[in-house]
């Protein structure tokens, strides 16, 4: 089905990292972290006014390098992770390209000017000449683990804990208690992803490495599931299902959308197969879980409705007390939907590889992409669906 | 016979002369005489005028007047005629002058020989008239004397009828009192017969005496002899030792001396059960032990169970039905022994059936199965025998229902045999395309290996059919039943065997395709290309050919649903095409692995200076190739889109792309939304989105584009995930141009190669540090020179 996107807009960087402001309930709010090897990087905060629809742009400058992943915390507005090379512009400004000279993947934990915090409601085009510099908290690099390729908050409120992988180990740090352990692994294993899981009082992350995917404890520093051949190439993405505890999305590069259920990963519980390409990106809606999302690099993002597998299988459950006046009435209704599993729209705004979508942590009908050539997309779930689901 | 015309002939005919010429005249004047029709008279009526019969004309008739006929003559003749009619007449008239005499004479003679004889006459009677008389004289005497003996013989007559009465009486009397004594003995000379009938003789008038004491006793022994005669016979009976013959007479003496017949039916029921039933574990012990080997063959053991089991039982049911059924008796008897009967000979043949069943479930080999068939009609036939001695019970029904169920049964094991002779055959491929291939010998050759697979496929489908068709053959008995006539022919052989199969053959193939998440021992990817050849040759020829062949060898009756040809065919496609999209995957995953691994491997930052082209270019061009020479052994070349008269010499630069400079340019001024938008609008219209994993038309060129898209994609995004240096960028530029000089030849449109390389070199130059790129010239010579 065609949709007319309700928001596009370009940056002037090539972009892979996007995320919503996780703790910010109220507006629609996304940060997005720029690729540049010659300029500053930027992270870019995203207000949508979706009365209005108007986009409030600032800018803060990543001058660490550019950024390949960002996370927000779920606690605190103002503080992001981001996962960075480290600059070596100037290096080459001086033509001083040494032998020694290595690209170094580093991560760290920034806090955003306070003002800018909940954004700001200047006119976008002050913007520019208002941009502003991060706080680092603190380096999570660890040259001994090697290069970093994404971190992630802990969506507990108590602690802040950031699960960090470096390419041969992943890493696990209490930002408030400023420490760290390492899970155990054996080889050498590359990791490209990793999720920590909202249940369990986020005690469990799942990471993906090559075609596998693994489950661990945090407490025991143990694997706890381990899916082999999880896809048939490479695992891109992972995403917990908000609702139910031992489901997992995974994405990779055989084009596929698996869903598990991980107390038996013998098999996927279901497979999508509708990209033309590597699907870098699959999120599950954090209010209804039946509404996936996956970006690929065919430029195209699909969102499904995996109504089967969700934690409303039967339609929006409707309370006892609501039900009573129209309880036939309802009924009845409930029969008559077919509840399948369905792609509810594919939408190709995008003209480069899509590396990333997300969904507003303010507006769960509401999610941004970006691709590659530094295109941000904001899209709704359509409309008849949204009442289909809510009613 | 001529009539005078007239003539003087006087004098009426008289009834004694006999007119001239011919015998039929004095009968003619005879009826004429006595006034009755003459036919010959009314014949004449061609008289001449004048000759009106019984007229004073008619010279012989009675009323005849000379006159009136002279004067007619003269009136109405001319002289001529006159004259012949007077020459006529008057040798007429000498003709019976002389026969006048002659009969006088004769009569004369005759009438004196009559007077002697009568004068004879009257002598011989007057002697008979006297001794008449003395007989007359001696009968009297006689019935006097005859009179007085019967008066006195009176008496003494209708003593000697009384004696004689009394005789007869005492004649029985003895017969009676003897009785015990020769029923005895009768049974004594085992002569059981002769009793019986002295018995069934005496048996009412002892019942009817019975009051009297004497008869009483007598009665007492006689019934006391025949219990035990019963008993002999019974146990004879029972014995089961004598023939059929012996057996006959002992139940009919049986049910002459008044024994229950429904006892004497179930015990001829179960004398026969015994032996039946020792028949029947005869033919168990031929099935061999449980998960054993039979010990006979097929035929042979339905051959034993026929002339043994089924021909004895056919004599049980005859000499039964003799016995009890078709006598002539009460008709209560008749059904009462009749159900018996349906009864035991369902329960036995249900046993025999159970065997004969499992016998037919231990027939297991897929080959030749003319043995089965020759056995089921044996077993079929011999049966309609059965059931016609023995219309109610419905072994005929269920004899057919083993059949069906053997033949539904068949058809199963040939389709598993088909599907197992087929996974066979891609095993050997298998093998052949995995066998380690010796020195200046040539690969396995893929159009070689399909046409054999191909071709033993058919064979085995065809002898499979030739295999069924023996059920449907017109000297089988039970190729006439209306299961084998239509539901065998369409549902069994068309659907459950043929359709079946194609339907697995194309289960199959998706089978291969689902397997994509295993990296070890996966199909290898030349199998997968021969299959989707294979589905697609079904499509276009061999599965109507195969149908077509089915439908004419079993000409379907009857008119359930079957699978449409057309169906089928799209099914096979489907399979074709899937397996075609899974080689290119397959195949572009290979090329992409090895390209992954070139750039994720190689330090892009502190790389040196290029001075060859990378060898893994060079393998990816040599893959391509060997992957193009194999599709085309099975696919035909395809269409490709005209090409540039230099495509090889096409140059082109890092920033070769119009849309990546603008899109890249470095700005720190924001554009409005809007514009983004409309920017993106218009290069929409300048370049079509390409689906990399996309579905590829059944042609070499097709599928090499497929399989060169996805290589290139992942260099593409390969690249976009790395750092490149000076010399880094020159590299990739390098390989680039490499890959250009030689892929282009191998895709439907060269401008795809030609974007996607201009998209890897722009994401390249993107993702330097230091883009400085080399000149043209100096690429063209190393990818010369290498």
């Amino acid at each position: 089905t065609y949709s007319i996107a309700d928001m596009i807009m370009g940056l002037e960087f090539s972009a892979r990292a996007l995320t919503p402001q996780i703790a910010e309930t109220d507006a629609i709010r996304f940060l997005v972290g720029t690729q540049s090897l010659k300029y500053d990087n930027q992270i870019h905060i995203i207000d949508f006014d979706d009365e209005n629809n108007i986009i409030n742009k600032n800018v803060l400058i990543h001058q660490a390098g550019e950024i390949w992943h960002i996370s927000a915390s779920p606690a605190d507005k103002g503080v992001l992770a981001t996962c960075y090379n480290k600059s070596k512009w100037s290096c080459v400004y001086f033509n001083t390209l040494a032998s020694d000279s290595k690209v170094m993947t580093c991560a760290a934990v920034w806090r955003m000017p306070k003002e800018l915090e909940s954004g700001s409601h200047e006119s976008p085009d002050d913007s520019s000449s208002n941009t502003q510099t991060l706080e680092l908290l603190c380096h999570l690099d660890n040259t001994a683990h090697g290069n970093m390729s994404a971190c992630n908050f802990s969506t507990a409120s108590a602690f802040i804990f950031i699960l960090a992988l470096f390419v041969n180990t992943p890493f696990f740090f209490n930002a408030q208690l400023s420490n760290s352990a390492a899970l155990e692994g054996k080889g050498q294993l590359k990791f490209t992803s990793g999720r920590w899981s909202p249940h369990h009082n986020c005690t469990q992350v799942a990471t993906a490495n090559d075609t596998a995917i693994r489950g661990w404890d945090t407490r025991s520093m143990r694997q706890i599931y381990y899916i082999e051949n999880a896809h048939g190439q490479l695992v891109r993405d992972l995403d917990f299902n908000p609702n139910k505890q031992y489901y997992l999305a995974s994405c990779g590069d055989d084009c596929k959308v698996k869903f598990w259920d991980t107390r038996n990963v013998t098999e996927p519980v279901k497979t999508l197969e509708e990209h033309s390409h590597w699907v870098w990106n699959v999120r599950y809606n954090h209010s209804h879980d039946q509404l996936v999302l996956s970006g690929s690099s065919d430029s195209r993002i699909i969102l499904s409705n995996m109504v089967s597998i969700s934690s409303e299988p039967f339609g929006h459950l409707v309370d006892d007390d609501e039900l009573s006046d129209q309880e036939d009435h309802h009924q009845e209704e409930k029969t008559k939907e077919p509840l399948q599993d369905s792609i509810i729209a594919t939408y190709e705004e995008h003209e480069d590889s899509v590396y990333a979508v997300e969904w507003s942590s303010a507006d769960p009908w509401l999610f941004a992409s970006l691709s590659y050539d530094g295109r941000l997309v904001i899209n709704r779930v359509p409309r008849a669906l949204k009442y289909h689901i809510l009613l | 016979m001529s009539v005078p015309q007239g003539g003087p002939l006087p004098g009426p005919a008289e009834p004694g002369s006999e007119p001239p010429g011919g015998k039929r005249r004095p009968h003619g004047m005879l009826k004429l005489y006595y006034g009755l029709p003459d036919p010959a008279g009314e014949a004449r009526g061609g008289l001449p005028p004048g000759g009106d019969p019984g007229g004073p004309t008619d010279i012989n008739g009675a009323h005849f007047d000379p006159e009136v006929f002279l004067t007619k003559l003269r009136k109405e003749c001319s002289l001529a005629q006159l004259m012949d009619c007077e020459t006529d007449m008057v040798k007429q008239i000498r003709a019976l002058d002389s026969d006048m005499q002659t009969l006088v004479y004769e009569n004369y003679n005759k009438f004196i020989s009559a007077t002697d004889t009568i004068r004879k006459m009257k002598n011989d009677f007057k002697k008979m008239e006297d001794e008449m008389d003395c007989l007359a004289a001696n009968m009297a005497v006689i019935t006097e004397f005859s009179a007085r003996i019967s008066s006195t013989l009176q008496d003494q007559h209708e003593q000697i009828t009384k004696l004689s009465g009394v005789h007869t009486l005492l004649r029985k009397l003895q017969f009676l009192f003897e009785l015990p004594a020769r029923l005895t003995k009768c049974v004594e000379l085992e002569a059981y017969g002769q009793a019986v009938r002295y018995y069934s003789k005496a048996r009412s008038i002892l019942h009817q005496y019975q009051h009297m004491p004497s008869f009483q006793g007598i009665q007492d022994d006689c019934q006391k002899i025949m219990a035990n005669l019963a008993q002999k016979l019974r146990e004879k009976f029972r014995d089961g030792g004598s023939g059929a013959k012996d057996l006959a007479e002992c139940v009919e003496l049986l049910l002459q001396l008044d024994e229950p017949a429904e006892e004497l039916c179930d015990e001829f029921l179960s004398h026969a059960r015994c032996r039946l039933e020792a028949e029947l574990e005869a033919l168990e012990a031929e099935l061999g032990q449980p998960g054993g080997a039979p010990i006979t063959d097929v035929l042979e053991f339905i051959d034993r169970g026929c002339n043994i089991f089924v021909s004895n039982m056919c004599l049980v049911i005859a000499s039964y039905q003799e016995l009890f059924v078709s006598r002539e008796g009460v008709q209560g008897i008749t059904r009462m022994a009749q159900d018996k009967l349906v009864a035991f000979v369902n329960s036995l043949m249900e046993t025999y059936f159970s065997l004969v069943e499992r016998r037919i479930q231990l027939e297991k080999g897929v080959g030749d199965n003319s043995l089965l068939v020759r056995a089921l009609d044996r077993f079929h036939r011999r049966l309609q025998a059965l059931a016609k001695l023995l219309p109610a019970s419905n072994v005929a029904a269920e004899g057919t229902e083993i059949v069906v169920r053997a033949a539904k049964e068949r058809i199963r094991q040939y389709l598993l045999a088909l599907q197992s002779f087929y996974q066979d055959c891609l095993t050997d491929v298998r093998q052949s395309l995995a066998a380690p291939r010796l020195a200046g010998k040539e690969s396995p050759n893929l159009a070689e290996l399909l046409g054999t697979i191909s071709a033993s496929v058919l064979n085995q489908i065809k002898s499979v059919l030739t295999y069924v068709h023996l059920f449907t053959a017109k000297d089988i008995t039970f190729s006439n039943k209306p299961y084998f006539k239509g539901e065998f022919c369409s549902q069994g052989v068309r659907e459950g065997l043929i359709v079946g199969f194609i339907k697995s053959i194309c289960q199959t193939a998706r089978q291969f395709c689902e397997t994509t998440g295993d990296k070890g021992g996966s199909t290898p990817p030349a199998l997968l290309l021969l299959l989707s050849r294979l589905c697609l040759d079904y499509e276009t020829s061999t599965i109507s050919y195969i149908l077509t062949l089915t439908d004419e060898q079993f000409l379907v009756q009857d008119h359930s649903p079957i699978t449409p040809v057309t169906s089928l065919c799209a099914e096979a496609r489907e399979a074709a095409q899937r397996l075609l999209n899974h080689y290119v995957k397959v195949q572009g995953l290979i090329i992409s692995q090895m390209l992954r691994k070139s750039v994720e491997t190689r330090d892009w930052v502190n790389t040196i200076e290029p001075r060859n082209v990378r060898a893994v270019m060079k393998r990816v061009v040599e893959d391509t190739t060997s992957i193009d020479v194999q599709v085309g052994l099975l696919y035909e070349e395809g269409v490709r889109k005209a090409q540039s008269s230099d495509s090889s010499k096409r140059t082109f630069s890092v920033y070769s792309s119009s849309r990546q400079q603008s899109r890249y340019a470095p700005s720190y001024t924001p554009s409005a939304p809007l514009d983004t938008n409309l920017l993106s609008n218009i290069q929409k219209l300048f370049s079509e989105r390409i689906d990399i994993f996309s579905p590829v038309e059944f042609n070499k060129v097709s599928v090499l584009t497929g399989i060169i898209k996805i290589s290139l994609k992942t260099f593409l995004e390969c690249v976009r995930l790395r750092t490149f240096g000076r010399y880094g960028l020159q590299q990739i530029q390098v390989d680039c141009y490499y890959l250009q000089l030689y892929l282009w030849r191998f895709v439907c449109d060269e401008n795809l190669v030609h974007f996607l390389l201009d998209e890897i070199v722009g994401s390249t130059a993107h993702r330097c540090l230091d883009p400085v790129p080399m000149e043209q010239s100096v690429i063209e010579v190393i990818c010369e020179r290498g």
